[in-house]
């Protein structure tokens, strides 16, 4: 059985990746779980200089899922390359950073930056964090906006470039196109659904800052369908994710045409979740005679 | 080593109302410490995160913990059903607690509000009689209680362990007030204050200590989601740079939930 997918010219022993912000840097959850046996840890956004974040609350819970608006809280690159790295170095796992910046030389400079890092495998671009008043969502609601932004890293990255695109958006093709137009390698998606909640009781914002991003099981058939939109209108790979919990779930990203699969909100639930997605779909290719993962993707 | 576990409910009683007591076996309690939490994880998959409830006490064997919680929403309800018996999913033994240390040899307050008191418990008992260089007489030992009502819950277990003072807040039993109140009407003073409850109680307890200039550990809540320190959900703003977020941020669940006062700005 071969779980190997490849992403851009980079190989991974399985599929399974963390979904940006919902892992760190892997060292909360290496307490749970053999990083080894990931495919790949990318790590919460980074920029050039750190970032306070929100203020509280920033998590509220909703039906069968949760909002967050963290406000991309970041220790910037320079604590992040003296430690998280390191730290990963050691994991035989790829490393995927995930980048976020206020303006495109913020985002240029952290490029820069991990270019001179050669564990990191990939950079993933946060254009869609739905929580940050400047940069971010700005350059990822906007075809045009994406496609200079996606250009202008790719003229500085020294790794393959993934896109990480909103499904906040009113076609998702329309911006795939844009990125891969642009230069980009792959593209990642879903990040989280803005939703609100209101505390009916204290007729209050449930999140401090009002709104917040949507996340967990409850999102999971709206990233299927858009990971399968984006698959179908772009050549490049796609990296799917949304409120996957299961193995099963998993395939279901990968039979809409993902090549990898990340998981978020549900490692807050179960800490072995990623562990348990990796057997789970081992247990799936032994249960239909899958033979090389690969045939899964976007086999329907 | 954190974990999370299904461990298995051996009792529960409602204390006082909406307010429920449970005793729960776990390998956990091997580990456990004073206000130190749990993560308990609803049954209900609409209701997804994990309640952080802290540990009111450890059995003395260290094969059980009691954690006693206030039904706040549709999670704590699910919880207050459980029977003898059944399954209860917790992650543990999480956050730093109480440091016991700094009691050593001196006057302490314990102070505990609403249902901010349970953590207060095994602290009491760690503190009274741990280490026998802890707190030498009893009358050093300040436990100063803050309830709403006459529904005074715990208060007995607490009256082994130190002097009980009681406030409530429509004046039923003790003083009339909250827990300052008391330390004022009964002339209190300590050289360390350890201290669990809502968030106006602990301001007012972060100015008394500033104000003379002693050491107060306070316990802090917030909403999380992973409690392992990971989403940086429930973080307290900080007077410095943290050494760890590297901006003014403490993450609550794994720097705290227990901060020395002057430290954090709430």
């Amino acid at each position: 059985m071969n779980t190997q997918v490849t992403i851009a010219g980079v190989t991974f022993k399985n599929p399974v990746m963390t979904a940006s912000g919902t892992f760190g840097s892997g060292m909360e959850y290496g307490e749970f779980v053999d990083l080894n046996r990931l495919g790949a840890v990318v790590t919460k956004g980074v920029a050039n200089v750190p970032w306070e974040g929100n203020p509280t609350p920033r998590v509220a819970e909703v039906y069968g899922g949760m909002l967050n608006a963290i406000g991309l809280q970041n220790p910037g690159i320079d604590v992040f390359l003296q430690r998280d790295i390191p730290f990963l170095k050691q994991y035989d796992t790829k490393i995927i950073v995930n980048v976020c910046g206020r303006t495109v030389e913020d985002y240029v400079e952290t490029v820069e930056r991990l270019g001179e890092e050669p564990a990191v495998s990939m950079l993933e671009i946060n254009v869609s964090c739905p929580n940050v008043k400047e940069g971010a969502i700005a350059f990822g609601q906007k075809s045009d906006a994406l496609f200079h932004i996606t250009g202008e890293i790719k003229k500085h990255a020294r790794q393959p470039v993934v896109m990480k695109l909103s499904p906040n958006v009113t076609d998702i093709t329309e911006m795939a196109k844009a990125a891969e137009a642009a230069g980009a390698d792959a593209l990642s998606l879903i990040n989280t659904i803005t939703g609100m909640k209101i505390d009916i009781h204290r007729r209050k914002f449930a999140l401090a800052n009002q709104t917040g991003g949507m996340s967990g099981p409850a999102i999971k058939p709206i990233a299927v369908r858009m990971v399968y939109q984006a698959a179908h209108a772009v050549k490049i790979p796609v990296i799917g994710m949304g409120g996957i919990a299961t193995g099963e779930d998993a395939v279901e990203f990968l039979l809409a045409g993902a090549s990898a699969v990340s998981i978020g909100a549900m490692n807050f639930v179960n800490p072995y979740t990623t562990i348990e997605v990796v057997e789970g779909i081992e247990a799936y290719m032994r249960q239909y005679n899958v033979e090389n993962i690969t045939d899964l993707i976007g086999a329907v | 080593m954190k974990a999370k576990q299904s461990a298995v409910v051996l009792s529960q009683e409602e204390i006082a109302p909406t307010v429920y007591d449970m005793w729960i076996e776990t390998s956990l309690a091997e580990q456990a410490k004073a206000g130190q939490f749990l993560c308990v994880y609803p049954g209900d998959k609409s209701t997804l995160l994990p309640r952080p409830i802290s540990i009111c006490e450890v059995r003395e064997d260290r094969r059980a913990l009691r954690i006693v919680y206030r039904v706040a929403g549709a999670g704590t309800r699910e919880f207050s059903g459980y029977e003898k018996g059944g399954k209860i999913d917790v992650l543990g033994t999480l956050g730093n607690g109480f440091p016991l240390e700094e009691a050593v040899g001196k006057k302490v307050f314990l102070m505990g509000g609403g249902i901010g008191i349970p953590p207060i418990l095994e602290l009491a008992k760690q503190i009274s009689r741990e280490a026998g260089a802890l707190p030498a007489v009893r009358e050093d030992v300040m436990v100063i209680l803050g309830y709403r009502d006459e529904k005074t819950f715990l208060k007995e277990e607490f009256e082994k362990y130190g002097s009980v003072f009681i406030a409530t807040e429509d004046g039923s039993v003790g003083t009339k007030g909250n827990v300052m109140d008391a330390v004022r009407e009964k002339g209190l003073g300590a050289d360390v204050i350890y201290a669990c409850g809502p968030m106006p109680m602990l301001r007012a307890v972060k100015a008394y200590a500033g104000e003379r200039k002693i050491k107060a550990y306070i316990s802090l809540e917030e909403h999380m989601a992973c409690g392992v320190g990971a989403c940086l959900g429930c973080v307290v703003k900080t007077k410095e740079i943290h050494h760890h977020s590297h901006v003014h941020n403490a993450r609550i669940c794994t720097d705290g939930p227990v901060f020395e006062a002057e430290e954090v700005e709430i």
